[in-house]
């Protein structure tokens, strides 16, 4: 990790200033048309950051650059002291063992059951584990997200919600460092998306990850946000905490606010 | 003035013209781009599947599953075309044997056909249908809801676990699906010849049999293999590189059985060529 005492992070981790995660000057166009033209951000040890915007800002395809999941046009990507532009495959494959991924529609293996797509990633990263181990770890993640119930049933028997929370457990269950959450609440009604955003804060306390969750719900960004960066038309318009952009008087701002 | 008048109008045709003219070279030109933009993808894709193939961690619980989903369910449709093409080859060619007073050729003829062509392509035609486009959906829906993505981010390697077990299950689960409707083509023909005459099991059987050859057998399950790899990679392919609307699953699986429909005969026509030199 890479010691930093140029910036100040969020209150909740104002003493630690480790960074896991440093972009700088990144861009990244489709075609003729640049989504991200010039952003630039730091995510600090422990602290979750959320990151703000309207559709099509820009959001989705910033943590897919993380974990190059989309290849940036320029810019630089660091991740836990890796150049992740410059990564071969391998090494890219062991960054990416430290990262979980949230995808916005879940992304469970439909042709799986519940257990299978939980045991899918941990035989693959943890390979040494037998099979109590791997049945406890299984255990021990569904408890979390309170779904100890569902190990034999089939995605498309769960509800968007539940589908969320075994998306959760499957990127929690080969404990990550880094958790990239893209859109965790979109979909979903008011009562499941406060669930899902206490849970983001409980993985942060019970598994010490650093956190960047994508989103556009303010209630989301209220409940786990340390610090708020704000995407405008491919740039970091505003960053913060959340006072700063709840008192703030920009009417870009104040729109995602009121 | 007046005179310069139908100059200027001509003028004017020309220029339109070679705008027209224009407009038709830079479409033509990004087709053509295009078109060689996916030969070099596709290439790419087969180079890596190869690769990948001969990596280590080999995924072989998934490859036996893909072998249960493309031999074992395709079962009773190759079942039923086996019987019927052996029913409709009989029933087509016995009026024309009898015409030279030939039907005791009718069970030789069949089988040599049967294993010669007609099982082979047509039994690989209907697993283009079935297995192709099942493939093409599947990684297609499975590329727009993002479950490949996810199996990238979690350090899976889905090209190992995707593409390469459905590509080689295909080239494996094809050849022996061919020989298994062949076998019930060369027992709807004994059926077929029953309806108007009398034929024993027996005897239909070693007629059948003493007109194969080594030549016949060995060639045709050959092509096979290419039939199945064939198969297995514009299924996978297709699917693999869908686009990320829900549209492109449907683009996916029907591209997948037009051109792997395609490329199958492409395939027999090479493989008959090669056979009939040897």
């Amino acid at each position: 990790m890479i010691k930093t005492q140029t910036a100040t992070p969020g209150s909740a981790k104002a003493e630690n200033t480790d960074q896991v995660i440093e972009i700088t000057n990144l861009r990244k166009g489709f075609g003729t048309e640049d989504v991200l033209t010039n952003v630039s951000l730091k995510l600090y040890n422990g602290e979750n950051l959320v990151v703000l915007g309207k559709s099509g800002s820009g959001k989705s395809v910033l943590i897919k650059c993380i974990v190059r999941l989309l290849d940036p046009d320029d810019g630089t990507i660091n991740v836990l002291g890796e150049d992740v532009c410059s990564c071969d495959h391998k090494k890219l494959s062991e960054l990416r063992k430290k990262i979980g991924f949230l995808f916005q529609s879940g992304a469970l293996y439909d042709s799986m059951t519940v257990r299978q797509n939980l045991e899918f990633p941990l035989r693959r990263i943890k390979k040494d584990l037998n099979k109590n181990e791997v049945d406890e770890k299984i255990k021990e993640v569904l408890e979390h997200v309170g779904l100890s119930d569902t190990l034999n049933k089939m995605p498309s028997q769960l509800s968007g919600g539940m589908r969320k929370r075994i998306s959760l457990a499957r990127t929690l269950v080969v404990d990550p460092l880094i958790m990239l959450y893209d859109e965790p609440t979109t979909g979903l009604d008011p009562v499941t998306s406060d669930e899902i955003s206490a849970l983001i804060n409980e993985v942060k306390k019970k598994y010490k990850t650093s956190s960047i969750i994508i989103t556009h719900d303010i209630e989301c960004a209220r409940t786990t946000a340390d610090r708020i960066i704000m995407l405008l038309e491919g740039e970091v318009y505003l960053e913060g905490e959340l006072e700063k952009f709840e008192n703030s008087t920009d009417p870009s701002i104040k729109s995602f606010f009121k | 003035m007046e005179k310069y008048k139908h100059v200027i109008k001509i003028k004017k045709i020309a220029a339109e013209q070679s705008i027209r003219l224009v407009e038709k070279t830079i479409s033509k030109t990004a087709e053509a781009g295009n078109f060689l933009t996916n030969i070099a993808d596709a290439s790419l894709f087969i180079g890596r599947v190869a690769k990948e193939t001969f990596s280590r961690n080999f995924e072989f619980k998934e490859f036996l599953r893909q072998c249960f989903q493309i031999g074992y369910k395709t079962l009773p449709l190759i079942s039923v075309t086996g019987i019927i093409m052996g029913l409709v080859l009989t029933i087509q060619a016995r009026p024309a044997l009898l015409s030279f007073g030939a039907v005791s050729l009718l069970p030789g003829m069949v089988a040599v056909s049967l294993i010669r062509e007609m099982g082979p392509v047509i039994t690989a035609l209907i697993c283009a249908g079935k297995i192709g486009s099942g493939m093409g959906a599947e990684l297609g829906s499975m590329r727009v809801s993002e479950q490949i993505d996810a199996m990238e981010v979690s350090s899976a390697n889905p090209m190992k676990f995707l593409v390469v077990t459905r590509v080689l299950a295909a080239t494996l689960m094809i050849p022996i699906l061919v020989i298994y409707a062949d076998a019930l083509g060369i027992l709807g023909c004994w059926g077929g010849a029953n309806i108007k005459g009398d034929v024993s099991f027996v005897l239909f059987f070693s007629q059948a049999f003493s007109h194969i050859g080594f030549i016949d057998f060995l060639p045709a399950l050959i092509k096979t293999f290419f039939f199945g790899a064939v198969i297995g990679f514009v299924g996978c392919y297709k699917g693999y590189t869908a686009g990320r609307g829900t549209e492109s699953v449907g683009i996916a699986a029907n591209s997948a059985v037009v051109l792997s429909s395609l490329l199958v005969i492409i395939v027999d026509l090479i493989a008959v060529q090669i056979t009939d030199m040897l």
